[in-house]
């Protein structure tokens, strides 16, 4: 908290240096954080970027978890999708909007197509990783135990993958996020990453930062509340935090 | 050298067969590592059988291969006549490490073999708390696996192995990594809770006293290749105190047998120049360690 407020006030005195037009200070930023809230701009870009980053992040981690189990598990699937995988994880996902545009126009699809394909590769690689270090003892135990086929990926292997998957699920989310902004900037579509780019258009540099500091209140908050809490509770429950 | 305290055994039916079996594994960059070569093995019904040897003797794969994990290259492993498949609900395994679900609570832990075999769920629960309180954990019901020693981790695996009621109860060295003092108290246990419920134990260790403290058989094994190399019948009464003179003195047979193997792997693992004898302390008089006393 201390160390907020120094930040606040440096950054304060900085911009009182400078031309404030290029560097407003936080007075100028927390007024446009105001007027962008009060006037609905920024509730609705919010809200509008939120309800995309959902859809195209549950895509992705149901798709992304499905797709690292068969990664894992079908000698098949990681000979072929395998390196394909490695080779896309280094495409960054925004160089996917001027294809997904072509194909499917200028509309939702195009932006989601970005956005999942930004996260799910992620997730896929870590889910695979997991899924392969589950101890091979509590396989083995859970056959004796009569656990075959469906009821042993549900009731074993994910549950024992889910420490692994978790954290591939948090890395998701943050890549979904960046991707989901950077299609919004390159195309018109009512987001954050459209006021973002508003801001820009009017020299309005309080609207960009205030912008910035929504995305970075909506990241602190989705890390802490989501998963940092989901890792908690697991920590708790594994026993984690004694070793 | 013992008391013959029961020798009826020999009537009763076979419950395991292992007849002819032989297992191998490619070897990397060509050939074959042979684990097992031609076992011949019967266990009868409520016999408590202990397999012991040196490591890399086959006695983890014996188990292994009657738990239907893993099939014989050549042979035939046979419960109750029939041939082993799979892994089935009348054979179950406890292992070194507890195997417990971390994710699961002990209760949950226990009651996951009578979910997968769709138990309802009244006595599912009734069946847990049974097992539960047979290993003196029912107080720990709500704890999560983590929180356990290893003795009650070991305590609640032994009670999820028996919660679904198997005829046979295999073992691979379940006591291996707890404290000798431990391991005495659920030696007892063990033996209470096998005469209580009747059941068929395989129990596989390295420990000769704990193999002659417990079973009604020891099975030598050998290595290289992993073979049958002596069937002994223990026929002291129980219960067994694990300092019983018997106990003792039929340890130290085994332990002869065992070492020759022993010796041989580790005349395999070290160089030629390594002999029994030449690792020992020498024993003259300055060395004595007060045997004159």
């Amino acid at each position: 908290m201390a160390f907020l407020a120094i930040l606040i006030a440096a950054w304060a005195t900085a911009s009182r240096l400078g031309e404030s037009y290029l560097f407003p200070g936080p007075d100028d930023v927390a007024a446009a954080l105001y007027t962008g809230f009060k006037s609905g701009i920024l509730t609705r870009a919010v809200a509008k970027s939120m309800a995309r980053l959902l859809v195209g992040y549950s895509v992705s981690l149901v798709a992304g978890v499905a797709l690292g189990c068969a990664l894992a598990r079908v000698k098949l699937v990681k000979e072929t999708v395998g390196l394909l995988v490695l080779g896309l994880q280094a495409v960054p996902s925004v160089c996917w909007l001027p294809l997904a545009l072509l194909w499917f126009g200028l509309n939702e699809m195009a932006i989601q197509v970005v956005v999942v394909l930004g996260s799910l590769l992620s997730i896929a690689v870590a889910t695979e990783s997991a899924v392969n270090t589950v101890p091979p003892l509590l396989v083995r135990a859970a056959r004796t135990m009569g656990a075959e086929g469906a009821a042993l990926w549900w009731r074993v292997i994910l549950p024992a993958s889910l420490p692994g998957v978790l954290s591939g699920a948090r890395l998701g989310w943050t890549f979904a996020w960046r991707s989901l902004l950077a299609g919004e900037l390159l195309f018109v579509s009512g987001g954050l990453g459209q006021v973002l780019e508003f801001g820009r258009e009017l020299h309005d540099m309080a609207l960009v930062l205030a912008v910035m500091a929504v995305i970075i209140a909506l990241g602190l908050a989705s890390d802490h509340l989501l998963f940092g809490r989901l890792e908690r509770r697991m920590r708790r429950v594994w026993g984690h935090d004694r070793r | 050298m013992v008391d013959t305290y029961r020798d009826a055994k020999a009537g009763d039916a076979p419950i395991i067969e292992v007849a002819a079996v032989t297992k191998s594994w490619p070897r990397e960059g060509g050939g074959e590592v042979t684990s097992l070569a031609a076992v011949d093995l019967t266990i009868r019904r409520g016999e408590f059988v202990c397999l012991c040897g040196p490591s890399g003797c086959g006695k983890t794969t014996i188990l292994n291969l009657i738990a239907g994990l893993e099939h014989p290259s050549s042979g035939e492993v046979r419960v109750r006549g029939a041939r082993v498949e799979g892994p089935g609900p009348d054979r179950t395994v406890m292992f070194q490490e507890s195997a417990l679900f971390p994710w699961l609570s002990v209760r949950s832990n226990v009651a996951f073999p009578l979910e997968m075999a769709g138990v309802p769920k009244a006595e599912r629960d009734a069946r847990v708390e049974r097992h539960l309180r047979m290993v003196h954990l029912w107080r720990y019901r709500d704890a999560q696996p983590h929180e356990l020693s290893g003795g009650m981790r070991q305590r609640a695996a032994l009670a999820r192995a028996l919660v679904n009621d198997p005829s046979i109860l295999m073992m691979d060295e379940p006591f291996a990594a707890l404290d000798a003092q431990t391991r005495d108290v659920l030696h007892g246990e063990l033996e209470r809770i096998w005469v209580e419920t009747g059941k068929t134990v395989v129990f596989v260790t390295h420990n000769v006293r704990e193999a002659v403290r417990l079973g009604d058989r020891v099975i030598i094994m050998g290595t290289r290749p992993g073979r049958v190399k002596r069937d002994l019948e223990v026929s002291l009464a129980r219960p067994r105190e694990p300092n019983d003179r018997d106990v003792a003195s039929l340890s130290a047979v085994v332990e002869r047998e065992l070492k020759i193997e022993i010796e041989k792997v580790i005349r395999e693992e070290l160089d030629d120049a390594w002999t029994p004898a030449g690792n020992g302390l020498p024993r003259d008089s300055h060395r004595g360690m007060g045997d004159g006393i």
